[in-house]
């Protein structure tokens, strides 16, 4: 087994224009790597779900992607204030997200769902007051 | 289809259009981002309100052929910026959303 391509990624809490750029890098890099088109989108907004939630949710945090053989892994650390209930954050249209997000055209309570749907694996570890971290698996 | 075919037609018309080869397959509307994420397809157009800066990620990343504005709508001029260095499409339509779908259907 050869070591696996890593990427590490810094996500700005603040900055709400730029979120969603290490999930478009990711994309590139995927893109150069020759990854089949589905593969790459579902990667690409598997991920930018996950970023946008640390921006909007958790004041940023940080992505790393690593490239294995046989599958894309993503994990996604924040030390926002965490998930209460994870069930109940799972389901679609659950959201928490204030208005001004939502005049955005976020806050559908999609995105995790969205995670699951187009990811092979996800686990979601989170404590609340600590912080959150997802780990996604694209099989390749 | 392709995009720089459907900005010519009457009815539409380019605000930014970087990558015009692009072909058309299908559509989808709508104004919440997950949503779109969900339920687009790669190559749809994606019919929208919607104008602040996050719609160009959203396109580029859930792989639309255009971002098509319904009702006439106009992004800042810094959005149209971002998206023409990602190389997302946006036309503009002026009819009301339902309006410029059913005309979509009709001529795609
Ligand atoms: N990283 C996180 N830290 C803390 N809470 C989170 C985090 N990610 C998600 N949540 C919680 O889970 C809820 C559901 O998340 P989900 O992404 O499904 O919906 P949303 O972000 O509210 O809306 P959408 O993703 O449709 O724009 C959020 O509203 C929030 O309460
Ligand atoms: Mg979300």
């Amino acid at each position: 087994m050869s070591e696996p391509l890593k990427f590490t990624y810094s996500v700005d809490g603040d900055n709400f224009t730029s979120a969603g750029q290490a999930s478009v890098q990711v994309k590139k890099v995927l893109r150069r790597l020759g990854l089949d088109p589905e593969t790459i989108r579902r990667v690409s907004i598997a991920m930018y779900e996950g970023e946008i939630n640390m921006v909007i949710h958790a004041g940023g945090g940080e992505a790393e992607v690593l490239i294995h053989e046989d599958c894309v892994e993503i994990i996604l650390r924040d030390k926002g204030p965490g998930i209460a209930d994870i069930e109940q954050a799972m389901q679609e249209g659950f959201s928490t997200a204030p208005d001004n997000i939502r005049s955005l055209g976020f806050g559908a309570g999609m995105g995790l769902p969205n995670m699951k749907r187009y990811t092979d694996d996800m686990q979601i570890e989170s404590q609340v007051g600590v912080g959150t971290t997802i780990t996604m698996r694209v099989n390749l | 289809m392709t995009v720089q075919t459907l900005a010519g037609l009457d009815g539409f018309c380019a605000l930014t259009c970087p990558q015009p080869d692009r072909e058309i397959c299908g559509a989808y509307v709508g104004d919440l981002l997950s949503w779109v994420m969900g339920r687009a397809e790669a190559d749809n157009v994606w019919i929208t309100i919607m104008t602040n800066v996050n719609i160009v990620a959203v396109a580029a990343l859930a792989d639309v052929s255009c971002i098509v504005l319904a009702e006439g709508v106009k992004p800042e001029q810094s959005v149209l910026d971002t998206a023409e260095a990602k190389g997302v499409n946006i036309l503009q339509s002026a009819r009301p959303i339902y309006e410029t779908a059913v005309l979509l259907a009709k001529t795609v």
